[in-house]
């Protein structure tokens, strides 16, 4: 799972080839904690296919509005840098994340 | 549930909110085996409020989630056991009741439905459009976004009025906009939040539309004595803006609508004992129809629906 930041964000997402899957959380936010295992569970689920990791927004805000990201929690997919898609608030669920994967897979 | 003897608990709770989690602690510490089943979050609405003050005890650490999680923690050392689980539907004919989830069928002698209610939309265009992309309904999910912004509060009960505080620790400025003449808040409540410096308030006045392109950049409001209608847009050195809504619920019926009589706004109908028509199908909680949703009435409702649950397993062995 990549801990991502203002520092990395750009080489690890932006810059990275293939797909990353971006957990975005707030430390106030219940329902990301909520959802921070079964985010964690999938990340073995799709090893080699798809790169996992989680930005705490509550240190990252500029970034995370940046990435159009303003409501938690919030699952967003990028293929070769690009924003793909995402899940958001009640959609940011298991079900809704491997939608969301196969749909680009 | 792969066990060769299928397991037949005696009671599954559906939900757990204040509510379940009451019924759940009731019901195991009568020794019934107990199921509460939970979709996404423990503790429902009340685990995305900041500050609850008006649960009799809760006075220090009183946020939603430390009040959720010494419920569960209660519920669970009696006994309860907690599964997450999405229920699919619902089949209560006969003594053996059975939840369909996606994690298998799933048995049970009584039933408690506590699902609960969820936020009610303003229904105006650009709404869900925006929704996470400035429009929110939980303030302490999404109100650190909104750090030196402005943000505009729907709703006039207690609950916009103690989260427009909330948001107002984080907001440059709030705006609480209310459709009517005067709040239905409790009286503190509204004379806190109007000698509030950071809040402002609006009534009369109702949302037309959410004005954005991928992120909310204005409303347009309409006040309903002069029919004015006018749009306010955010600052251009912001260039966004938050719209928070809590205007009160809607109750999660959607897989017992055609199962139970619900009342004229789509809340379950029980006698005072929480009993619905269906022998051993009983509700707590605020999908109920009743006059006060508070974690207090919750909690009650919980309780009795445990015990009259308990009552009802036990007839069946008689």
């Amino acid at each position: 799972m990549l801990i991502l930041d203002k520092d990395n964000f750009e080489s690890q997402v932006l810059k990275a080839s293939g797909l990353v899957l971006v957990d975005f959380w707030g430390e106030g936010c219940e329902p990301c904690k909520a959802l921070m295992p079964d985010f964690e569970a999938l990340e073995s689920e799709y090893e080699g296919k798809v790169v996992f990791g989680k930005l705490n927004t509550s240190q990252e805000r500029r970034l995370a509005i940046s990435q159009r990201v303003l409501g938690l929690p919030t699952v967003v997919l990028y293929k070769d840098g690009t924003r793909m898609g995402e899940c958001t608030k009640d959609q940011a669920n298991p079900a809704g994340i491997k939608e969301l994967i196969a749909q680009h897979l | 549930m792969n066990n060769t003897l299928e397991m037949v608990y005696d009671v599954i709770i559906i939900g757990a909110g204040p509510a379940g989690l009451s019924a759940g602690l009731y019901a195991a510490r009568a020794k019934m085996s107990t199921l509460i089943l939970e979709r996404d979050r423990t503790g429902g609405q009340i685990a995305g409020t900041e500050e609850v003050a008006n649960y009799p005890g809760s006075i220090k650490d009183a946020t939603g989630p430390s009040l959720v999680a010494r419920m569960v923690e209660q519920a669970e050392e009696f006994g309860a056991v907690r599964m997450r689980a999405d229920v699919s539907g619902f089949d209560f004919e006969g003594t053996i009741k059975t939840v369909y989830t996606d994690k298998g069928e799933l048995k049970a002698k009584s039933i408690i439905l506590a699902m609960g209610a969820k936020p009610r939309l303003l229904d105006v265009p650009g709404e869900k459009l925006l929704s996470g992309k400035g429009v929110s309904y939980c303030a302490t999910c999404d109100a650190e976004f909104f750090t030196d912004l402005e943000v505009y509060v729907f709703g006039g009960g207690d609950t916009a009025l103690e989260e427009a505080m909330f948001i107002a620790k984080f907001a440059r400025k709030v705006t609480i906009v209310h459709r009517r003449d005067q709040f239905r808040a409790a009286k503190s409540i509204v004379e806190k939040a109007m000698n509030h410096p950071k809040i402002e308030m609006v009534l009369n006045t109702g949302a037309k539309r959410i004005i954005g392109d991928g992120m909310v950049q204005g409303i347009e409001l309409e006040n309903f004595i002069t029919g004015e209608c006018k749009e306010v847009l955010a600052d251009p050195n912001d260039g966004l803006m938050g719209v928070f809504v809590f205007v009160g619920y809607l109750p999660e019926t959607g897989l017992v609508k055609d199962l139970v009589k619900l009342d004229a706004n789509g809340y379950i109908i029980t006698d005072e004992n929480m009993k619905t028509d269906i022998p051993g199908v009983f509700v707590a909680g605020d999908i109920r129809s009743k006059s006060l949703r508070q974690v207090v009435t919750a909690t009650a409702d919980g309780a009795i629906a445990a015990v009259m649950a308990e009552k009802y397993v036990d007839s069946l062995h008689d």
